[in-house]
């Protein structure tokens, strides 16, 4: 039986204060930025690698927290995503939108971004996607429930955006085999 | 219409924010209201009358528990206010004497509302600290704080 977000991020998430996390997270980019001199391209693609890790680790925690069943379509895994998945994790929920034709790519929109209270990005990190993490992390996610996707950032209101724009796009339904590790 | 320098001093005694501007309160025809009408001579010699006011601040700060100094100094005519945050960041703020008769209770009025005033720069401050972009004595470019800091100087000033 699956439990919905709400239920789980109540009852059995370990909480922390926000502050303490944000703050967390904002040390780890900003270190991240002068280890690699402001290369923000870099800076993203390790991020991105982190929230990998994070997240093929992360799946294990969330099956076992909500027993969620197998998902049979996209929309079906995209509600999961968002109601269950970043409910008990951050206790957001985005919107999803802009499905394309094919139901194999949507939008993620995120309406708050707990990682990026506080922060106001330097004038010339143009490239840098600071919330890159997540991406990495629904990555690492689905692809231990066989899915291969692509997920970017298209818009970011820490870049004067509108809305802050994530893009989920599956490649293919991987058989059932033992992934081939990252690197 | 009184002028103001305001300036925040870093530890190590570097500035790292200044404006200029003066009160939109009784704008008077002359000028553009909320610029400072501060003689040329004057104007060049602020940040030395700031600077120098830091010996008073690191004295006042012992003698006082609380963070808003009052104020601290004065050089002819040109009062100087001080605020100091638990960082010990040091807020200043250079006025000229208001030349009208009731003097006093100008001077009651200004210590109130310039408390208020340096509270709300220090929320402000803290924010931009807040920020992982931001190191303790950088100096402060972000657009955004200069505004909300006029916005204060609006409301107070």
């Amino acid at each position: 039986m699956s439990r919905s977000g709400e239920e789980v991020w109540k009852n059995s998430t370990e909480k922390i204060n926000s502050e303490l996390f944000t703050l967390t997270y904002g040390s780890v980019v900003a270190q991240l930025c002068s280890d690699y001199n402001n290369n923000y391209n870099l800076v993203n693609k390790q991020l991105d690698s982190m929230g990998y890790n994070i997240g093929i680790r992360l799946i294990e925690e969330f099956l076992a927290k909500t027993g969620a069943a197998r998902c049979h379509t996209m929309k079906e895994t995209a509600e999961i995503i968002l109601k269950v998945g970043f409910k008990m994790f951050l206790n957001i929920t985005p919107q999803v939108d802009n499905w394309s034709l094919d139901n194999r790519q949507f939008s993620l929109i995120l309406n708050e971004n707990p990682l990026a209270d506080f922060v106001e990005l330097p004038s010339d990190a143009k490239d840098l996607w600071y919330s890159q993490i997540l991406c990495g992390v629904l990555r690492g996610a689905l692809h231990m429930v066989q899915l291969d996707v692509s997920v970017w950032f298209v818009k970011d209101v820490l870049k004067g955006d509108d809305i802050t724009e994530l893009k989920l796009k599956l490649n293919k339904i991987l058989k059932d085999e033992v992934p081939a590790g990252e690197d | 219409m009184a002028s103001y320098y305001f300036t925040i001093i870093g530890t190590l005694d570097r500035p790292l924010y200044e404006l200029e501007f003066a009160s939109f309160k009784n704008p008077t025809a002359q000028g553009v209201p909320g610029k400072s009408q501060f003689s040329a001579s004057v104007k060049e010699i602020l940040p030395f009358i700031a600077n120098s006011s830091l010996d008073v601040v690191e004295d006042a700060q012992w003698n006082s528990n609380q963070f808003h100094l009052g104020k601290i100094d004065a050089f002819f005519g040109l009062q100087v206010n001080g605020y100091i945050t638990q960082g010990n960041i040091k807020f200043l703020l250079c006025y000229e004497t208001p030349t009208n008769a009731n003097l006093a209770l100008h001077a009651k009025q200004d210590d109130t509302t310039l408390k208020q005033f340096f509270n709300e720069v220090n929320d402000l401050y803290v924010k931009c600290l807040l920020n992982p972009f931001y190191s303790v004595n950088d100096a402060i470019t972000s657009p955004d704080f200069d505004l909300r800091v006029k916005l204060i100087v609006r409301k107070y000033l």
